[in-house]
């Protein structure tokens, strides 16, 4: 059994409490090991996704107790990569946070942030439906603190709603998971897909609200369209790191529903059919169009970022739900786009917002920014990236998206969906960066109240951060190919669950 | 039992999804308790319902009851606790800094970002019926 598999999880948990219990007075002890931890996460994420990459599947059994009876954490290509993903997000932020002294506004910031990841990576490599439960749970606890780090009426609030939001989640998670345990009798997820395949059509009503249910909890998570309402609010509210940071937590909802309905619902299955796909199909379009929307009726610079990230969610979940090989590979790929694209945006929002002033992030004209030029250069990068604009990789993923659904029968439905909101987006961002940035520069002609004041610049730390995930861009569009060759195997070791089943449960059947 | 055991639940669901929906803090807190505690008493019965059997095999008893099931809700039982301790905290702590402990949003997020002391109630405010209607009542009646 190779130990390095547990690392991401067992690395933050032991580091957490460290910093909240030792560290908690001595701010600069507490930087030096939130960035040693992350960086040694990222250490690991690549090596585990070196191995993945070989194409094995790889087990870790707890307590040495064999699958079905025990629980798994389980690494293959997919996981291995949402890791990854997450320890290089992880570490621009924490970079960011650093650099413009974020994490001293509040108590914890960096102990909550060790939680966070390891609930997010503890997400990622479980192979237990329960333990997959209980690292929502972790991660959830730390984001309600790290939502309101540095306090405030409107963040509270805010935080009140984000936390009760998903609480209702949560609960409508155990009835889901009871729901399986009582049809099935495991929770096991590899055991679950064998369980599941034979049960017959007419025995299947539990198994089909077990499933709906599910999918429910998980669109809480990716914010998608009944239940999206916290997004807008939580996100343009929580501080600027933070929120760069959620935008991975979106993403664990999208992993969780490709990660359950590929393995244990596929459209192939007898008792559920095409009842997750259609449905979720659905709830993409209408999350799309209300992101669209969104962009362009807000009037402030975060929740329009916020409804951007939404719109995002939208156009990945339409990929998500071909539950086909070549749909999720674009899915994946946007993916990873639309996470950077989406902590950009907010890192680059926060900066505008302290050197604005009184005007903050509201959409009006106001004395113009220390660093206008360059938070407008870098603004309009982030714009680029977020609405899938040539040359940044978020135009490979929409052409990816865009042809991947090309074999669909509703084919012209989704691709006037993807164009059209994209179009929208445009317009919301083009205004929105002409207002602030362009028109913004007038009023340093006529000395409405320019100079006053000296705005803080930038720190450099905070730019670098910037500058990383702008690298990623071009990085991400640069090697494409690459990493749409490594995707491709990694959605086909997705979309044929035997290999996955047989790595599980070899040990109990064989009893080796 | 069985029927018992469905209505009690189905009652704490109905209860807590009603409370759930109400637009103040305080209710919605006790609503998401009731669904805790429907959801525990779900995922306790999913093992099936017996009497007097014990959890585990032994020679003396006729048969055993599923154990997984009480492991499950032993975890929830911890979690669901410690995530109402956090949210009592964190709507008391909004409570105290916003003087008001309704759940929506100020209205208004843009024209004027900070809203005067005592904001007027929504229309969704005004709706709610019920003694605890005006701000800072419900400081009174604890």
């Amino acid at each position: 059994m190779n130990h390095w598999i547990i690392v991401p999880v067992v690395l933050p948990a032991l580091l957490a409490p460290l910093i909240a219990f030792v560290m908690r007075h001595d701010i600069v002890l507490a930087r030096s090991f939130s960035t040693a931890g992350t960086a040694a996460l990222a250490a690991v994420a690549v090596g585990l996704t070196l191995m993945a990459a070989g194409g094995q599947t790889h087990v870790y059994e707890l307590g040495n107790w064999p699958a079905p009876f025990g629980i798994v954490l389980v690494l293959d290509r997919l996981s291995a990569m949402m890791v990854l993903l997450t320890a290089v997000l992880g570490m621009i932020v924490l970079a960011y946070a650093i650099g413009t002294g974020w994490d001293r506004r509040g108590q914890h910031f960096h102990a909550l942030f060790q939680f966070q990841l390891m609930g997010i990576c503890g997400a990622f490599v479980t192979g237990d439906i329960f333990n997959l439960f209980v690292f929502f749970e972790v991660l959830l606890i730390a984001s309600y603190g790290l939502m309101i780090h540095g306090g405030g009426k409107d963040r509270l609030r805010a935080g009140l709603q984000y936390v009760i939001m998903n609480l209702a989640g949560s609960t409508l998670f155990l009835f889901a998971l009871g729901t399986i345990y009582a049809t099935t009798g495991t929770l096991n997820i590899a055991d679950l897909a064998q369980r599941v395949q034979e049960i017959p059509a007419e025995d299947s009503a539990l198994v089909r609200v077990a499933a709906v249910l599910l999918m429910v909890v998980f669109a809480v998570k990716a914010a998608l369209f009944p239940v999206q309402f916290w997004l807008p609010g939580t996100y343009s509210n929580a501080p600027a790191p933070v929120a760069a940071l959620f935008a991975i937590m979106t993403k664990v909802g999208a992993y969780a529903v490709l990660r359950v309905y590929a393995i244990v619902f596929p459209p192939e299955t007898a008792a559920t059919g095409a009842l997750p796909a259609g449905t979720l199909m659905v709830m993409a379009l209408v999350t799309l169009a209300v992101g669209a929307l969104g962009v362009l009726g807000a009037r402030r610079l975060l929740p329009l970022v916020s409804f951007s990230v939404l719109g995002s969610m939208g156009t990945l979940f339409i990929a998500l739900a071909g539950f086909a090989p070549e749909t999720t590979v674009a899915a994946l790929f946007y993916l990873v786009h639309s996470t950077f694209a989406a902590a950009a945006l907010f890192l680059v929002a926060d900066l505008v917002v302290s050197q604005r002033g009184e005007a903050a992030d509201r959409l009006v004209t106001a004395p113009p920014a220390a660093q206008n030029g360059l938070l407008a250069a870098l603004f309009f990068a982030g714009a680029i990236a977020m609405t899938g604009m040539p040359p940044l990789s978020g135009f490979l993923g929409k052409l990816l998206i865009l042809d991947a659904v090309r074999p669909s029968d509703h084919a012209v439905l989704l691709w006037t969906a993807i164009l059209l909101t994209s179009l929208l987006t445009i317009v919301g961002f083009a205004r929105a960066g002409s207002v602030i940035f362009w028109k913004s520069t007038e009023l340093v002609g006529t000395g409405a109240g320019a100079g006053g004041e000296a705005r803080p610049r930038a720190p450099g730390l905070a730019l670098a951060a910037i500058g990383a995930i702008m690298a990623a861009f071009l990085t991400l569009t640069v090697l494409a190919g690459p990493a749409t060759a490594y995707l491709e195997q990694a959605a086909a070791q997705l979309h044929d669950p035997a290999d996955y089943i047989e790595a599980v449960l070899s040990r109990a059947a064989g009893g080796s | 039992m069985e029927l018992i055991v469905a209505s009690s639940i189905g009652v704490l669901t109905a209860g807590g999804v009603y409370l759930l929906l109400r637009l103040r803090s305080f209710p919605v807190i006790l609503g998401l308790a009731l669904l805790s505690y429907a959801v525990n008493i779900f995922v306790f019965s999913s093992g099936r319902l017996a009497t007097g059997l014990p959890p585990i095999l032994a020679k003396s008893a006729p048969g055993y009851t599923d154990p997984l099931p009480q492991a499950l809700v032993l975890t929830a039982i911890v979690i669901s606790f410690g995530m109402t301790a956090v949210l009592v905290m964190l709507s008391l702590g909004a409570y105290l800094e916003a003087d008001d402990d309704r759940v929506n949003m100020p209205s208004d997020e843009g024209a004027n970002p900070e809203p005067a002391g005592s904001p007027a109630p929504g229309p969704e405010g005004r709706a709610e019926a019920g003694p605890d209607r005006a701000p800072g009542r419900v400081e009174e009646r604890q």
